[in-house]
């Protein structure tokens, strides 16, 4: 998984995660759920990733367990990419 | 029929117990995740019969009913214990009952998985108020431990 990926991500949870702390200060591994993000705002993160990495989540990826880190999130979407190197189409979504 | 279960086979008996789960949830961010994410949004985590429900009568999405039965989502969620089981959001809907009353109906992988929980009966209830909406979930679940 690229740091370009992990970059996206993190611009992607900056803009629509509404966590109450900067995503720079957590590490990839942080679960973003005991940080403050809420079932609702992993909706919204869930639309935008679709939108930023040109994929979209199947049913049997609808789970906390995709959403909860950084390095969930990059797995998942290396996954969906098929080559385990999604490429970005754009920032912040 | 009620089947004998391995806790209450010396009485004959199933235990049954009662499950609560609650959630409150923010009108605001389901104005902001239509705004954002209109239609795509909406047809993620609603099913059909909510979005009817839910329209005015100009057919505008009505944030707080949404914003209460994203709520009732999540309450039942925490009361099928879904852990980190694949659980789309359109299998949990809010229903009306014959009464015209809220009722919950769970479909696919949701309903699923309340058989495999023991779940036998669910209640809901919604409110709204100001920029929060909440919803309680009850159940009654057999061999509850």
């Amino acid at each position: 998984m690229s740091a370009d990926t992990r970059t996206v991500i993190r611009s992607v949870l900056r803009e629509h995660a509404r966590l109450p702390v900067d995503i720079d200060t957590l590490d990839d591994d942080t679960d973003l759920f005991a940080a403050g993000m809420t079932s609702h705002a992993s909706v919204n993160l869930m639309l935008a990733l679709e939108d930023a990495f040109d994929i979209e989540f199947p049913d049997r990826m609808l789970t906390r367990g995709v959403f909860d880190s950084v390095s969930a999130i990059a797995s998942a979407i290396a996954e969906l990419s098929g080559d385990g190197e999604p490429s970005a189409t754009g920032g912040g979504a | 029929m009620i089947r004998r279960r391995r806790h209450g086979a010396a009485t004959g008996t199933v235990r049954r117990g009662v499950r609560v789960g609650i959630d409150l949830m923010s009108v605001d961010a389901v104005e902001e995740s239509i705004r954002v994410h209109a239609g795509r949004y909406l047809r993620r985590v609603y099913t059909s019969r909510e979005l009817r429900d839910c329209a005015t009568s100009g057919g505008v999405p009505d944030a707080r009913r949404l914003a209460a039965r994203f709520a009732a989502k999540e309450a039942a969620m925490k009361v099928l214990r879904a852990g980190d089981e694949p659980l789309p959001w359109q299998t949990i809907g809010v229903c009306a009952d014959r009464f015209g009353r809220p009722a919950l109906e769970l479909t696919g992988a949701a309903g699923d998985l309340a058989r495999r929980r023991g779940i036998e009966a669910l209640d809901v209830s919604l409110t709204h108020e100001g920029p929060f909406a909440a919803a309680v979930v009850v159940a009654r679940v057999r061999d509850e431990r």
